[in-house]
């Protein structure tokens, strides 16, 4: 009887101890990003991935600064002309994770490279406005930009292929006609 | 203490499996709108969803611009992505979390009606993509 009770005993706190394990609010893990910048970090967050990723690829938060990913989640009500709005608890929640991951929180090799060509106050909106952006891309002509294939250059996917797993190196990439 | 685990553990269960349908939005936006469900208008729904309004660089817009004359087919975000089909007969998991369905209504109507959707409109909208087979 003993034995049972604390069985009982031992299970309930194993159950709430993981319960409790999967309802803390999820950080978002970093495991590192390859050592290059044609890798994107390998990161995990529930919402980023959900809501983000809802109408654009989950844009890594490694591409920005803290202080433009602050500027892009205090106007989701305008985001590039959308409507993109959330509640207040997942869009704290999002941006705790943008921030712990950003291109200035030296979590990453690729954020150290958007960085050292970024001005220290720069805060961009668009991935595509900053410096690394543009010197990665400048081989491709801007007609190619605006084919109806790729739409606009925020269409990562259209040319590279793999981008919703995080590789960007220039062997899986295939520029449609 | 045995019992009031195994009681919360019922809770926990019964919560998941109480999904949300959208017969039941229909009665839920009905209610908020003082009407019956059978007051409820799929012809409305329809119009709403082929509605034209001004959108960006004076083209016209519409709910089906992204998500196409169809609501069975899949549509295609501004920048490319993927929609899944708003109408459950092609896709079962809509209209089956109250969050998920107040958040896109909130933002389209505010996108292409420069509002929000009333609630009489929003159980006319479902009225008309649940009854599409």
């Amino acid at each position: 009887m003993n034995y049972v009770l604390r069985g009982i005993g031992v299970l309930a706190t194993v159950g709430t101890l993981s319960l409790l394990a999967f309802s803390l609010p999820s950080g978002g893990e970093a495991r590192g990003d390859g050592g290059g910048d044609d890798l994107m970090p390998r990161l995990t967050h529930k919402n980023w991935q959900q809501e983000c990723a809802s109408c654009h690829l989950a844009y890594s938060p490694a591409l920005l600064p803290k202080s433009s990913w602050r500027r892009v989640m205090g106007g989701l009500e305008q985001h590039f002309g959308e409507n993109a709005s959330l509640d207040p608890a997942t869009q704290a929640d999002i941006l705790r994770f943008l921030e712990a991951n950003a291109a200035d929180s030296g979590r990453s090799r690729i954020g150290d490279k958007v960085m050292q060509r970024m001005d220290t106050k720069a805060a961009p909106l668009r991935i595509t406005e900053t410096r690394w952006f543009v010197k990665k891309h400048d081989e491709v002509p801007r007609a190619t930009w605006a084919r109806t294939s790729v739409g606009s250059a925020a269409n990562c996917a259209a040319c590279h292929r793999q981008a919703e797993k995080g590789v960007f190196d220039e062997d899986t990439v295939r520029i449609p006609k | 203490m045995i019992k009031r685990i195994a009681g919360a553990g019922l809770m926990l269960l019964s919560a998941h499996a109480l999904a949300d349908s959208p017969a039941n939005f229909m009665a839920r936006y009905a209610q908020a709108a003082g009407v019956a469900v059978t007051a409820l208008s799929p012809a409305r729904g329809e119009a709403l969803y082929r509605g034209e309004h001004p959108g960006k660089n004076g083209a016209k817009q519409s709910c089906a611009s992204c998500h196409t004359a169809s609501p069975k087919q899949a549509g295609q975000t501004r920048v490319g992505k993927r929609i899944e089909p708003l109408a459950p007969a092609a896709n079962p998991q809509r209209f089956t979390d109250a969050a998920k369905v107040e958040k896109w209504f909130r933002r389209n109507c505010t996108d292409v009606l420069a509002r929000e959707c009333s609630a009489q409109e929003k159980g006319d909208f479902i009225a008309w993509l649940n009854q599409l087979k």
